[in-house]
């Protein structure tokens, strides 16, 4: 395996910027999203849903829909078998209620019908009869008891007796002796924090377009984050076999977690199977809000202890995450991620998933790490401003770094948070001078990254250029990227590589784009896929040669001779070796298949200003500068790209995104109206520093950056709002009302 | 559902009142599209009246401006006179959704489509602006604020519409300024806002002022005794402190999702001390 | 519900279609003239996914009613580039990666065109002020900003 490993190496192609592969597509209206797919006979389909946050359906009856002229199809929970496994019934149920509507918005029936109008009519003709039970939205609610009861019989067997029968998981996380550590500190601070789910906002609503055969095949287009893993679960859904159902990622407008499960994709399945034709569902704002995945809501208690010279001696967190209706494992990531920067001897992580009346979480950029890092960063603020210690003095002193024992296990390779801590402190934006109301904020972020299931095809054309397949629906400009890597290995220009996203039948299985995956494990894959055509083309050359294969090598595009018996050669190049294949043994083609390990955790560090109008509890953000280690920025852009865009979420989340419950437990803000996501006029420039500790993990040194950019900014402008302001604040989002609140102002 | 390019005043006024199911008339079209959408109306017609005679046209009349009902925002915002004038109906008018939308909403529309949170209104009432209604028994004359009857309703008749507002001649040393609360910079509802309108006399004092809130009522109200406060000063603070607590006392807000109740009081007094303190300044004041 | 026949012209050729009369201005692009450059994001005027000129105005089309546009000129993205020749703006949101998932594209696109007709010399405020009805969630719009000062500099011969 020491193929894999990180080898020190001068770059050529690597670290450059060129245009992306999918821009004129996408800059001239050409590029195909989810909606835009159509077929020969489609029918339109639309979803019923629950008005009620929690219901018992005590019937469905669709027989006036069905008899209206161009209906045809009506599909509810009983047109499914109930899946045996859990995860499976879990997310099928969520698709289409069973039994009970579990939230606002949940999916009671769906009809196919000639055209939208006649699908919008033929959805108020079902008539849907509910026996309206008791809910609850609100995390802490839940856990009380006497709460009602979402679902019943969901609990682990790992959750303490007496609990909610709403808690459904728990799980602890750590080392050492807290007690032991608090009583070190000069001083311990302990604070709750509640944050509010937000919604990743993607800008495309889902979309699917599905046909399914009667023979039993099936075809499915969708805008999806990982097309293999909607196979598997459709598959599973409908009982048909995975070769039969071939799915095609469109391109994807936006994802960011929200997109790596299935909501309507099944059920376009399902109606197009009963209706004979080809069925296109797609979402309404309105719907995605209501109906997909948000984040978890949480409640957190955090304790942290410090000594008088910025030494923290212990820190314990109490973690309670919703993830709406199903049991979630969001939890475990949020306890493991919430210490993640520090080096401690004294730390541990307390969490449970608690059941409410909302949608079924889905991933949202470092899903769960944002909330617990957020309460912690706030703590050590505070005890940075108790004990008048420099905040970047204080993370530096504690900060993890390779050998760390890291609070939730594993010890840490080499890790760039010291560095990015550094960087941050050497930056004219940490010592500008700030004016009256401002202040300035800063937060860690961490977030572990993923490797996972990989396969990736690699075709040499005669012609001399290369075609890439590769599985990962591309949100961030990864097949730029993945290019590029090709283009490293191979030694020809970036411009010969064409990278494509190819459907389920056309590769083995690549797990979803999430977890900042693909531009390190298929960067991987592909590296490996390149060196496997490079090996076959250095056999074709010691064909032509007549010498032996180890006598060959690669070097900058071409086979040479190597070795003192090789004998004397020029160059042959790829294109050469390319033009010949068909006389040399055939086509030639690299590829790699592998369940990649070792991608390397990543840490930032943001630097924010804001100024607060106390007369109204805006806030301004003046200024914004984050650091992070890539490892290798492969694509500098598209890495810049991800810092910025993530930033700008989480400032949204620190500052206005919610979702806002009324009493009745409806969701009063499904829309871009009221769920305010940041517009341009909102921010500064956002500035970026990228440091490239390689990790040791991947060829090139590559580490996944696209999450942990998320998770910083929520601390950040917290800890900066707190300080303009001389409060606390303890919930996000820190709306203006709630400053005002806090600032004594209003009542 | 039956859609009507109308090309005259009578002929609209005439199939709006005939209709007998649910009529809407597209001006922008920028709430009724919405409505559209959410399933929230399913009209039998829609009558649009952009296109008669004047809708979208702004004169000279009186001294003062005539103003097409149809005259979308971005229109408004380019003509410079008028600007000049009435800054503060401008900047209400403009604040209202994005540069798309000004691209299609007219005053009209937001001030039937009777949106406490309204943005053009308030500068519209404290501006003293009158509606001209065309209906089906020909025309009448009727003051903005006299418009909204409650969240979602007006006091206009069946067949009834607006074709224009005339603003009124300007006094030397007068001017006006809207200003509104929203969480963003921008694409937002109003949480609370204030208009005032005023003049300034030759001894630099407000010789007299027009205050409305929006926001913070069912309906955008006018607050006599926030303006009492600030007529004969150079708004000092004390008279300051009395609007903005005469603004406090108009207002009877209600909590929903984009603020409470005490947040929005809070903040319309302090809009309208800040809103006085521009058209002050515009109106040629030194504070 | 009985269908209305529209002439109109988009992109400089002339363009039929019939429409029922609730139908929006993209609904008809998208699927009765197969234009699915503009995006629904909201459908509601509050994304800008959907941006089209109507004669010369920068409008959403979601809020548009197809019945309106009876001999109206309409711009798409699909209008933007001068045949194989792309506009400046496109290039320049390739050069500088001003987008990532691409979906908000052609209406910032758009909206930024018709910014720079009325203002060749926005400062940096009038660029985000102008495409706040335009939601990005992918790059926090730096890019973008820095993208059209390009193209305006580029237009403007700087």
């Amino acid at each position: 395996m020491a193929f894999d490993e990180y080898q020190k190496r001068e770059f050529k192609q690597v670290g450059t910027r060129p245009n992306r592969p999918d821009g004129v597509d996408k800059v001239t209206g050409r590029a195909m999203y989810g909606a835009d797919m159509t077929l020969p006979g489609m029918l339109v389909g639309r979803i019923l849903r629950s008005p009620h946050a929690h219901a018992k359906i005590k019937s469905i009856d669709a027989s006036a829909a069905l008899a209206l002229k161009g209906v045809k199809a009506v599909v509810t929970g009983a047109d499914f078998a109930r899946p045996e496994d859990d995860f499976l019934r879990d997310v099928q149920e969520n698709c289409m209620a069973r039994g009970k509507a579990l939230y606002d918005g949940h999916a009671v029936a769906a009809v196919a019908a000639i055209d939208a109008a006649t699908a919008k009519a033929a959805l108020k003709l079902i008539k849907v009869d509910y026996e309206i039970l008791p809910h609850v939205t609100d995390v802490d609610a839940a856990m009380k008891a006497g709460a009602p009861i979402v679902q019943d019989g969901r609990t682990l067997e790992n959750v303490p007796a007496g609990m909610s029968g709403n808690v459904t998981s728990h799980s602890e996380f750590g080392h050492g002796d807290p007690a032991a550590g608090f009583a070190k500190a000069d001083k311990v601070v302990e604070r709750s924090f509640k944050t509010a789910a937000t919604h990743q906002g993607y800008i495309e609503p889902h979309a699917a377009v599905a046909s399914v055969t009667t023979d039993g095949k099936g075809e499915l287009w969708c805008c999806t984050q990982g097309h293999f893993f909607v196979r598997t679960l459709c598959a599973g859904m409908l009982g048909m076999e995975a070769s039969q159902l071939r799915v095609t990622p469109s391109e994807i407008g936006g994802g960011f977690g929200g997109k790596t499960t299935v909501f309507i994709e099944p059920v376009a399945l399902m109606l197009s199977k009963k209706a004979g034709r080809p069925v296109k569902v797609v979402m309404t704002r309105d719907e995605v809000f209501r109906a997909t995945g948000p984040t978890v809501s949480t409640s957190i208690d955090v304790k942290i202890g410090m000594t008088k010279d910025g030494r923290i001696t212990a820190g314990e967190a109490y973690l309670r995450y919703s993830g709406g209706a199903f049991p979630c494992g969001t939890i475990d990531m949020g306890g493991q991620a919430a210490f993640a920067a520090y080096d401690l001897e004294h730390v541990r992580t307390y969490g449970w998933n608690v059941l409410t009346n909302r949608p079924k979480e889905a991933a949202y950029r470092a899903p769960g790490a944002p909330q617990a890092i957020y309460a912690v960063e706030s703590v050590v603020d505070e005890l940075c401003l108790a004990l008048k210690l420099d905040p970047l003095d204080v993370r530096l002193k504690n900060a993890a770094k390779k050998g760390t024992k890291s609070s939730y296990g594993p010890t840490f390779p080499d890790i760039g948070l010291v560095a990015t801590l550094e960087a941050a402190h050497k930056h004219p934006h940490y010592t500008a001078p700030l004016g009256p109301n401002q202040a300035r904020g800063l937060s860690c972020g961490f977030w572990f990254n993923f490797g996972g299931n990989t396969c990736v095809s690699l075709n040499v054309n005669t012609d001399g250029t290369v075609g890439i397949t590769e599985g990962n629906p591309d949100i961030g400009g990864s097949r730029a990227s993945v290019s590029l890597m090709a283009a490293e290995e191979l030694g020809i220009p970036y411009e010969q590589i064409r990278t494509i996203v190819a459907d389920t039948n056309s590769l083995g299985y690549n797990d979803v784009t999430d977890g900042s995956r693909v531009t390190f494990a298929v960067g991987l894959a592909t590296i490996k896929a390149a060196r496997d055509a490079v090996r076959k083309m250095c056999q074709r050359a010691a064909k032509i040669w007549d010498i032996d294969e180890e006598a060959v090598e690669w070097k900058d595009g071409a086979a040479v001779p190597a070795g003192p018996n090789a004998g004397k050669f020029p160059p042959m190049t790829l294109a050469e070796i390319a033009a010949d294949s068909f006389a040399t043994g055939g086509p030639i083609a690299g590829h790699h298949e592998v369940n990649v390990d070792g991608a390397g955790v990543s840490f930032g560090v943001h630097l924010v200003d804001v100024e607060v109008d106390k007369d109204t509890g805006a806030t301004k953000v003046l200024r914004y500068t984050i650091f992070q280690d890539a490892g290798k920025a492969v694509h500098p852009d598209y890495v810049e790209g991800q810092m910025q865009g993530g930033a700008v979420q989480g400032i949204g989340w620190a500052l206005n995104e919610e979702y806002i419950y009324g009493k009745d437990g409806r969701l009063q803000n499904a829309g871009f109206l009221d769920y305010r996501i940041p517009v341009a006029s909102d921010l500064p420039p956002i500035e970026t520093v990228i440091l490239e500790i390689p990790n040791p993990g991947h060829p090139y040194g590559v580490r996944g950056v696209g999450e942990t950019p998320i998770v910083p900014p929520l601390a950040a402008i917290s800890n900066a709002v707190s300080r303009a302001i001389g409060t606390r604040m303890c919930e996000l989002p820190m709306s203006p009302p709630r400053i005002l609140k806090a600032i004594g102002t209003t009542a | 559902m039956r859609y009507l390019a109308a090309q005259s005043v009578a002929e609209a006024a005439k199939a709006l009142a005939a209709e007998a199911g649910v009529t809407r008339i597209l001006s922008g079209g920028t709430d009724v599209l919405v409505q559209l959408k959410a399933g929230m109306v399913e009209p039998d017609l829609i009558v649009d009246v952009k296109k008669l005679p004047g809708m979208r046209e702004i004169r000279a009349e009186a001294g003062g401006f005539r103003v097409g009902a149809a005259v979308a925002g971005a229109e408004l915002g380019e003509h410079k006179a008028f600007c000049a004038a009435w800054p503060g109906v401008a900047e209400g008018f403009q604040l209202i959704g994005s540069t798309q939308v000004q691209g299609r909403a007219t005053m009209a529309g937001n001030l039937c489509n009777a949106s406490p949170a309204a943005d053009s209104v308030p500068a519209l009432v404290a501006g003293g602006v009158v509606a001209r209604i065309a209906g089906p028994d020909g025309e009448r004359d009727l003051a903005v604020v006299d418009i909204p009857a409650g969240p979602g309703r007006t006091n206009l008749k069946k067949g009834e519409f607006i074709t224009s507002f005339l603003f009124p001649a300007r006094a030397k040393g007068a001017s006006d300024a809207y200003l509104r609360f929203i969480p963003r910079t921008e694409m937002d509802i109003a949480v609370s806002s204030a208009a005032v309108n005023l003049t300034i006399g030759a001894d630099g004092k407000v010789s007299a002022a027009e205050v409305a809130l929006g926001a913070v009522a069912p309906t955008v109200v006018r607050v006599p005794e926030a303006a009492k406060a600030i007529i004969g000063t150079k708004l000092d603070d004390a008279a300051l402190a009395a609007m903005a607590k005469a603004c406090e006392a108009a207002c009877n807000p209600i909590d929903d999702k984009r603020g409470t109740i005490a947040f929005r009081t809070h903040t319309a007094g302090v809009l309208a001390c800040r809103a006085a303190h521009i058209a002050y300044e515009r109106a040629g004041g030194k504070a | 519900m009985k269908k209305l026949h529209i002439s109109t012209t988009v992109n400089g050729d002339p363009a039929e279609f019939v429409c029922t009369p609730d139908e929006s201005l993209l609904d008809a692009l998208r699927n009765r003239l197969g234009l699915t450059g503009a995006k629904e994001g909201c459908g509601t005027g509050d994304c800008g996914a959907c941006s089209v000129t109507v004669n010369g105005r920068l409008v959403c089309s979601c809020l548009v009613l197809a019945a309106e546009v009876e001999g109206a000129e309409i711009a798409t993205i699909e209008g933007m580039a001068d045949q194989d020749k792309l506009h400046p703006l496109q290039r320049a949101f390739i050069d500088h990666a001003a987008l990532q998932c691409g979906v908000c594209t052609p209406g910032i696109l758009v909206a930024a065109k018709s910014l720079l007709a009325k203002n060749p010399e926005p400062t940096d405020e009038e660029v985000r002020y102008w495409l706040a009805g335009n939601l990005c969630r992918c790059t926090g719009y730096d890019k973008i900003i820095r993208a059209v000062q390009s193209a305006a500099a580029e237009m403007r011969g700087a």
